[in-house]
């Protein structure tokens, strides 16, 4: 029996050896080591699903952010008609432009594993609730099981961009959510396991670049794109297909990927993005205002 | 950890350290004047200067001033919910080195001419780091009970203070002292697992060699 959320790999192996899915066993261990019942985090976490539903429903109505980089996308993106994604990405994706927008705008989030990257999760659970009709018990277990990886990826590896890049915070949401939607659409914990490593295999090394250091551009743009990555490992390990490496060691490789990243390219908007010559004029801009 | 400190927590946007931390930086200032402020001088420093008005550094600071928690959806419009409260407020920015990239002085006054000067650094994750206070050097985290001490550096003093606690059975979690000079000026600084009650207070108040004694409860309160 294992009693800490320390390895995925663990986790899915006692899981599978018990005939539980992640989020009932991560359930179950968070109760014990938080010395509460399973009743209060689940009531709990219904309460954190509850403000994330404002927080995409108050974030389709931003216009503007202080900065004016943001505001507006979201409405944008609900009202597409190009049809190029399903229905559960093209909600996915809206519902995480409208968190990170609503976000940028001074509007109440929960950091998902942060701020930054605060859509990801929250947009895939709430479309997959509406266009699979999951209930909301359904869609906290989700929490609970997206929960158990960022906490995997917090200890093995790092959540922060400012010493992972971007794929610590979009890259971790994106892993996360991944598990989640795997086991909520019926994958086994094994299933899920590849779809946190093939999410985390798409955004190795991304960096965390921000234009004039604010959490916008490109941040808000990541949410929605780390979403549809998240949404289509997913798909892929739901049909079967398998990532080559366990998810372990590919969150290892994420550790060190971040370490051997250069400090420009981590959250000092030294480098990358934040560097072009369009970035540093808006920089200016604001910095005169 | 916990799986609510991966998800959550709950905030207001954009930035954990410049937003949610700012706000707990105001927040910690307020506790320590320990009245409704009135006026506040603010100055920023490194990123949180350069950066304050994209991440509304500046109005979660002011919201923290109010007693906004880092959650509170008012922190968007501080600045309006300062005028009613009667806070004039000024910030100015400056390019001096202060050891961290986030940090903030936060200088308060009340109505009665009471009187706090703080330094404060947001490291991450909406935890903060109290510097300074008043001219002295400190460092905690406001995460406990916390109890600062200003008293003469004389022998014995910690002692005297050590014991007060534990006669009130209030377990020390951390203690450390700061002084600037040999029998000038000490600052204790005290996180306590109980809360210090007002009997506790006014006996350290009366104590020997004791100069002031500020009590704030945890900023996860």
């Amino acid at each position: 029996m294992i009693e800490e959320l320390k390895s995925l790999d663990e986790l899915v192996a006692e899981a599978e050896k018990q005939g539980k899915t992640i989020s009932a066993l991560t359930l179950e261990l968070q109760a014990a080591s938080m010395k509460t019942t399973q009743e209060a985090l689940t009531q709990k976490m219904h309460e954190t699903l509850l403000i994330m539903r404002q927080s995409a429903e108050n974030g389709m109505l931003e216009t503007a952010s202080p900065s004016g980089l943001s505001g507006g996308v979201a409405k944008k993106m609900a009202e597409s008609q190009a049809g190029l994604l399903g229905d559960v990405a093209q909600k996915a994706v809206t519902y995480a432009l409208a968190i990170a927008e609503h976000n940028a705008c001074m509007g109440k989030i929960i950091a998902a594993p942060t701020a930054g990257s605060c859509g990801i999760l929250p947009g895939i659970l709430l479309a997959l609730g509406e266009c699979k009709d999951l209930s909301d018990d359904e869609l906290v277990r989700g929490l609970f099981n997206a929960g158990a990886v960022g906490m995997v990826i917090a200890q093995n590896a790092s959540l922060s961009g400012a010493q992972g890049g971007c794929a610590a915070e979009c890259g971790s949401a994106g892993a996360m959510a991944a598990c989640a939607v795997t086991e909520l659409l019926g994958g086994t914990p094994t299933q899920c396991a590849h779809a946190c490593a093939i999410a985390i295999k798409a955004i190795m090394g991304l960096v965390c670049d921000p234009v004039a250091g604010l959490v916008e551009v490109p941040c808000v743009k990541r949410n929605a794109t780390g979403a549809a990555i998240a949404l289509t490992a997913a798909e892929m390990a739901l049909a079967g297909i398998e990532s080559a490496l366990p998810a372990d060691q590919v969150i290892g490789a994420m550790k060190s990927v971040g370490c051997m990243m250069h400090e420009s390219l981590r959250e000092t908007s030294q480098g990358g993005l934040a560097a072009t010559k369009t970035a540093r004029e808006i920089e200016k801009r604001l910095r005169s205002k | 950890m916990n799986v609510f400190d991966i998800i959550g927590p709950s905030m207001i946007g954009p930035s954990s350290s410049h937003t949610a931390g700012a706000s707990r930086a105001g927040l910690v200032a307020r506790r320590l004047l320990g009245a409704e402020p009135v006026r506040a001088h603010i100055t920023l420093y490194g990123s949180f200067a350069q950066t304050y008005a994209g991440h509304g550094a500046d109005r979660a600071i002011i919201g923290g001033l109010l007693g906004f928690s880092l959650d509170d959806a008012r922190l968007r419009d501080s600045f309006s919910y300062a005028e009613k409260a009667g806070l004039s407020f000024v910030f100015e920015t400056s390019d001096e080195e202060m050891g961290h990239p986030n940090t903030s002085k936060i200088e308060l006054w009340d109505a009665e001419n009471g009187h706090v000067c703080v330094v404060v650094r947001s490291v991450g994750g909406g935890v903060v780091n109290v510097v300074e206070i008043n001219g002295g050097e400190v460092m905690f985290s406001a995460e406990y009970d916390t109890t600062v001490i200003f008293n003469a550096d004389k022998p014995g003093t910690v002692a005297q203070i050590s014991a007060v606690f534990a006669e009130n059975e209030i377990n020390i979690a951390f203690m450390r002292v700061f002084r600037k000079f040999e029998g000038k000026d000490a600052i204790m600084v005290i996180e306590t697992d109980q809360k210090v009650n007002k009997a506790v207070l006014d006996k350290l108040r009366s104590s020997k060699n004791i100069l002031k004694v500020i009590t704030i409860p945890p900023l996860s309160v």
